[in-house]
């Protein structure tokens, strides 16, 4: 069995004490043990644990002392709940919690499904909103045991110098494989980031950056605390699509997030295309205004719609599915995405 | 489904007649209630004092010599007690005696990436794992082949040492009958060719060996294998101990499939390790290791000729395969021979030959899994019939009607046959799915598609040469009422220590709960062969028949004194003893024990099973795929294409299995499942595939996608029982032969949904799109598309 390496563990119950673990860590010194002894090397969060832990036993990472985040007992951390007219959901909240929630399902009734379709029941148990949207870029040359990256010679996301997709590349190409960061790409939602000195609002889209090996815009002592997200306002309609191997469990091979704002009449009021599981960041498609503004979205706005994210999404031999066909899945995507969000509510 | 059945004429053991008490029940399995609980022993649960653990240095690279190793960092390392490397064990090993072509760990050269170099032995994992960072091997990487056209183009790259000189492993041509004339003759020819790119067997249980010497010069291996017998010979070559030095114990297995029954580097390294320090030492392989390790489907490449006469008789068959092997021989003499010769049943075949290739390539060798052999092969001859029934304008069924092979008769390759209730598991899965509403009836993107095969159960000849049983059962009969069966069968999860309760049960009549089952210790059970070639419930089943008649005998003999009735009036069932004529007499089961043990002393018995020797080929090779019985069946499969994306949903599966007699449908209707569901995966998910520099493409169980639950499609089990005559009770097996014609029914499904004519495993995707554009492209339609 692969082991884990050797790590220490804490699970502080108040916020300010992990975000604490958190800078010291950042700083070169963690807390002391029940020795007394003063320890040193990195501090990493650790909720649901369904990424990180197959991550340490491949030696992804390099951490000194986990501190656990489930114990914590700020109210704001899990659950959804409404306020001045926005929906706030916990960082902490299990994706079967989000999935089933009624507030969730009445306002935002897409992305309870998306919750609903992340891995299986098991790890949908264990891995959390907050944690899901933070999800490590993946590669097949980087998801791998510290035998196999020896054996292929590392790579630029960790220890190594080359990229094995893109050769010559000096950005990490490694897909965003999270669901939920694609869809609330889509819907302008926002994310809470606290630290010691404070707290701010950051929009997804910001938080998510096109660099793999450093894809979210935080620093190593701040946490994703809770989402924002619109309420629901009539017009709008959602919906997610992702292609995978195995509809039971997979990671996404590609997915098609899309929001979108209709007249009474039908006519299309404003539309938001995001594209993802490509490189690190989820991409949005850019220039639809033009093309379905003002429109309904006919199959023939359809098309247009799906021939442009086809013209702008190049997924990449960063998994094992052959990329040619992935890119020709980007129009099936999006025709499907929008049919469903503009169809008869499911 | 009820579990009282009727068949053919039954086999042994039916000396009670048709109303059995426990056979063809659907009894729990005797190891059930604790793998549930999770109170079953595996052999990583074991946790000996002083236990040291191991780890396996493996090579980076896909070919290389090695020029130099310096264990001395790691030796002095604290925590750790023992290293060594392949010049401590330098015997070579292989499971057929005839290709021993590996060492324990690598001497000279390493083979294929995850080739083992050296091992160490340390108080915990982790020491042992940092032990391993500090051996230093020097490697002069060479060239390395990793396809069978680069292994072939470059014999001077010489994967295998031992094995001679280039690349070929095994060649084998056969032929019968004659080929041109019925090629000649043929009305109609398909011919095509197809690929089985390989997938492994992924059991969920990972290796794991304990090796233990003792004090008393006694060692004693604990593995996770499949075959003890033969790892035990091997252990007793490689280490150069004696064979009654060594004692091999196999826990509880967590699925096998084929991947444990051989010998592997884990178990050689415990023992040695133990031998050198003293103390039990424990190695347990990592999912990475077990795809190193991996034996599973070889990769095949495979072109057929079949002949028709217009009608749809078959005239001739001819197939040119070749077979991507690995680094190493494995079980490959055989696999290249059952390459060809289970083609032989269950259609007659008037002509036929086969011109099979082996080839080895820098890659983890290939062996048996379920199947072995054989699965590739059905996949391309089914889809080439199902070609053969739309050229002929045949319904498929109808197709394969008209080439019955029947019952008690002789193959084209002169294997006896005896019973055959194929032609019942065409009509059993016709009537199930509705087909002839069905086919070519369904909308454009769904369709149904049927195949069939046949399966060998049990081997007539042992993997090393020898006159003695195949599978031997002991009984110890106790005065309290209980038997203890002592066999040496492998339960991997398939359920044979249960059969062997059943079937004692049955004879002696004792409740299922007083029977113990001890398998599988080469110190305690008499030798069997191990769980491979779906051998036991025929061979073992045979035995413990026999292993009941003497002391059955004794126990109607002595009441049929007592109570003055015939001795074959005395009758055993249920927990009692009795007289089915004289309703006076009656006892319970332990009371007729002790008056039987009075008069005859301590009770007991011996039987063994061996297999015929005079049903097989005249020709050399003709002894390989000869088996006491056959197995039939037949799949219809139905299925949803994607015309989109590709993507393929498999509906359901229908399977239809001819088992001779289900001893308990349960486990028969278990056997099926998983089997048509591995099937199912192979066709939809697996690929066993490595990259230009040999690394596995993914080897973990994420990345190489095993079905789960909920993508597995819906499972109908049909039994059918034809009744083999030298069966136990009829039985024949259940295990492999279900496999078989899930993939080629899926493909033939996927024609009739959408129209393309899929060769090349698996059916991702984009390989789907891309039939599916190419026929747009040449403008043929399918249902309106």
């Amino acid at each position: 069995m692969l082991p884990v390496p050797p790590l220490r563990y804490l699970a502080p119950r108040r916020l300010r004490e992990a975000l604490g673990l958190l800078e010291q860590g950042a700083r070169g010194r963690t807390a002391p043990d029940g020795d007394g002894a003063q320890r040193r090397g990195p501090v990493l969060p650790i909720a649901g644990g369904t990424d990180l832990v197959p991550n340490l036993k491949h030696r992804l990472l390099d951490v000194e002392l986990l501190v656990d985040l489930t114990r914590l007992e700020e109210p704001h951390l899990r659950g959804v709940r409404e306020v001045a007219g926005r929906l706030h959901l916990g960082a902490l909240t299990s994706l079967a919690d989000a999935a089933v929630d009624p507030l969730l399902r009445q306002h935002h009734p897409a992305l309870a499904g998306v919750y609903r379709k992340i891995g299986s029941p098991q790890l949908r148990n264990m891995g959390t909103v907050g944690g899901n949207l933070c999800l490590d870029t993946r590669c097949n040359y980087f998801n791998q045991t510290a035998f196999w990256r020896a054996a292929l010679g590392y790579c630029l996301k960790r220890k190594g110098t080359d990229c094995h997709v893109v050769p010559g590349a000096t950005r990490c190409v490694a897909s965003c494989s999270s669901d939920g960061a694609a869809f609330l790409t889509a819907l302008g939602a926002e994310a809470r980031i606290e630290g010691l000195t404070g707290d701010r609002w950051v929009t997804v889209e910001s938080l998510l950056q096109s660099e793999g090996r450093r894809h979210l815009a935080i620093e190593p002592w701040e946490l994703v605390t809770e989402l924002r997200l619109p309420a629901a306002t009539p017009g709008r309609c959602a919906a997610y699509e992702k292609l995978r191997m195995r509809e039971a469990i997979d990671f996404p091979l590609l997915s098609v997030a899309a929001v979108a704002d209709l007249e009474p009449g039908g006519a299309c009021r404003s539309l938001r295309v995001v594209v993802s599981a490509l490189g690190a960041r989820p991409r949005v498609v850019t220039g639809l205004d033009g093309l379905v503004e003002g429109r309904p979205l006919d199959d023939a706005a359809l098309e247009r719609v799906a021939a442009e994210a086809h013209r702008q999404c190049h997924p990449l031999p960063n998994m094992t599915a052959d990329p040619a066909w992935r890119r020709a899945m980007v129009p099936v995507l999006v025709r499907r995405a929008l049919r469903r969000a503009t169809g008869p509510t499911e | 489904m009820s579990g009282e059945r009727t068949g053919g004429p039954p086999g042994p053991g039916s000396g009670q007649g048709a109303a059995y008490s426990v056979i063809g029940k659907r009894n729990r399995k005797v190891d059930g209630r604790r793998k549930v609980t999770g109170q079953a022993i595996f052999t990583d649960d074991l946790q000996p004092a002083r236990l040291l653990h191991g780890k396996i240095l493996r090579s980076p690279h896909a070919h290389a010599r090695i020029r130099a190793i310096d264990t001395s960092r790691a030796a002095a390392h604290p925590g750790v007690h023992a290293v060594i490397t392949g010049r401590d064990l330098p015997i070579a090993y292989g499971i057929i005696p005839w290709t021993r072509d590996e060492f324990p760990l690598a001497i000279d050269k390493v083979l294929y990436v995850g080739d083992g170099v050296a091992a160490v032995a340390a108080d915990d994992e982790r020491t042992a794992e940092a032990a391993l960072e500090l051996i230093e091997v020097d490697y002069q990487v060479l060239p390395a082949v990793l396809t069978v056209e680069a292994a072939l183009a470059h014999p001077e790259v010489q994967v295998n040492p031992l094995a001679g000189q280039g690349n070929i492993s095994k060649h084998v041509r056969l032929s019968f009958g004659d080929v041109e004339g019925g090629l000649a003759s043929a009305e109609e020819i398909v011919e095509d060719t197809w690929f089985h790119a390989g997938s492994t067997h992924a059991a969920i249980e990972p290796h794991c060996a304990v090796g233990d010497l003792g004090a008393d010069g006694i060692l004693t291996v604990h593995s996770s294998t499949q075959v003890p017998h033969y790892l035990h010979r091997e252990l007793s070559r490689v280490l150069e101990l004696p064979v009654d030095r060594i004692r091999v114990i196999q826990p509880a297995v967590g699925g096998g499939f084929g991947g444990k029954s051989e010998p592997f580097d884990l178990e050689f390294a415990v023992a040695k390790l133990s031998c050198l320090t003293g103390r039990p030492v424990k190695i347990l392989y990592t999912r990475e290791e077990v795809f190193a390790a991996h034996r599973g489907r070889h990769p095949m490449l495979m072109t057929y000729r079949v002949g028709a006469r217009r009608d749809g008789t078959l005239t001739a068959v001819k197939a040119l395969i070749q077979i991507d092997g690995g680094a190493h021989s494995s079980f490959g003499l055989v696999t290249t021979y059952y390459s060809g010769q289970l083609l032989g049943a269950p259609y007659r075949l008037p002509a036929y030959e086969f011109n099979s290739t082996r080839v080895f390539t820098n890659k983890p060798s290939c062996g048996p899994k379920r199947g072995h052999g054989s699965v590739q092969p059905r996949f391309a001859f089914e889809c080439a019939l199902d070609m053969l029934a739309e050229r002929l304008e045949l319904d498929p069924f109808e197709l394969r009607r008209r080439n019955l092979l029947g019952p008690d008769t002789r193959t084209v390759n002169e294997f006896r046959v005896t019973s055959n209730g194929f032609l019942e598991c065409l009509a059993r899965v016709e009537g199930a799915s509705g087909w002839k509403e069905k086919f070519r009836k369904l909308p454009f993107g769904r369709g149904v598609g049927v195949a069939g095969s046949s399966y060998i159960s049990g081997t007539n000849y042992p993997i090393y040469p020898n006159q003695m049983p195949q599978s031997a059962v002991q009984l110890k009969v106790d005065r309290s009422g209980r038997v203890t069966v002592f066999a040496g069968v492998s339960d991997i999860g398939q359920g044979c220590d249960s059969v062997l309760a059943y079937i004692v049960a049955e004879e002696l009549g004792v409740a299922l709960d007083s029977i113990r089952v001890i398998t599988a210790d080469t110190d305690l059970t008499p030798v069997d062969m191990g769980a491979y070639s779906s051998r036991i419930t025929f061979m073992a089943g045979n035995a413990a028949i026999a292993a009941c008649a003497g002391v059955k005998r004794q126990i109607q003999e002595t009441l049929a004194q007592l109570w003055s009735v015939p001795p074959g009036q005395v009758r055993l069932a249920d927990g009692l003893a009795t007289a089915p004529g004289s309703p006076s007499h009656a006892l319970p089961i332990a009371e007729a024990f002790q008056a039987a043990e009075a008069r005859f002393g301590t009770l007991g018995g011996i039987g063994s099973y061996n297999t015929p020797k005079d049903v097989h080929g005249s020709y050399r090779g003709g002894t390989i795929g000869a088996s006491p019985a056959y197995s039939f069946s037949a799949h219809v499969a139905e299925v949803e294409v994607d015309g989109e994306t590709g993507q393929v949903r498999v509906r359901k599966l229908w399977v239809a299995h001819d088992c001779g007699r289900a001893l308990n449908p349960v486990l028969v209707e278990g056997q099926m499942e998983g089997s048509a569901a591995m099937g199912f995966g192979e066709a939809i998910f697996e690929e066993q595939a490595y990259d230009e520099r040999g690394l596995h493409r993914g080897p973990s169980l994420l990345d190489y996608p095993l079905a789960t639950t909920l993508d597995t499609p819906e499972l109908e089990s049909l039994i059918v029982e034809s009744g083999d005559r030298e069966g136990p009770y009829g039985a024949k097996e259940a295990g492999e032969g279900p496999l078989h014609p899930s993939i080629p029914a899926i493909a033939n499904a996927i024609h009739d949904a959408v129209g393309v004519r899929l060769k090349r495993l698996p059916f991702h995707p984009p390989r789907v799109l891309a039939a599916l554009d190419a026929r747009r492209t040449s403008g043929l339609q399918w249902k309106g598309h």
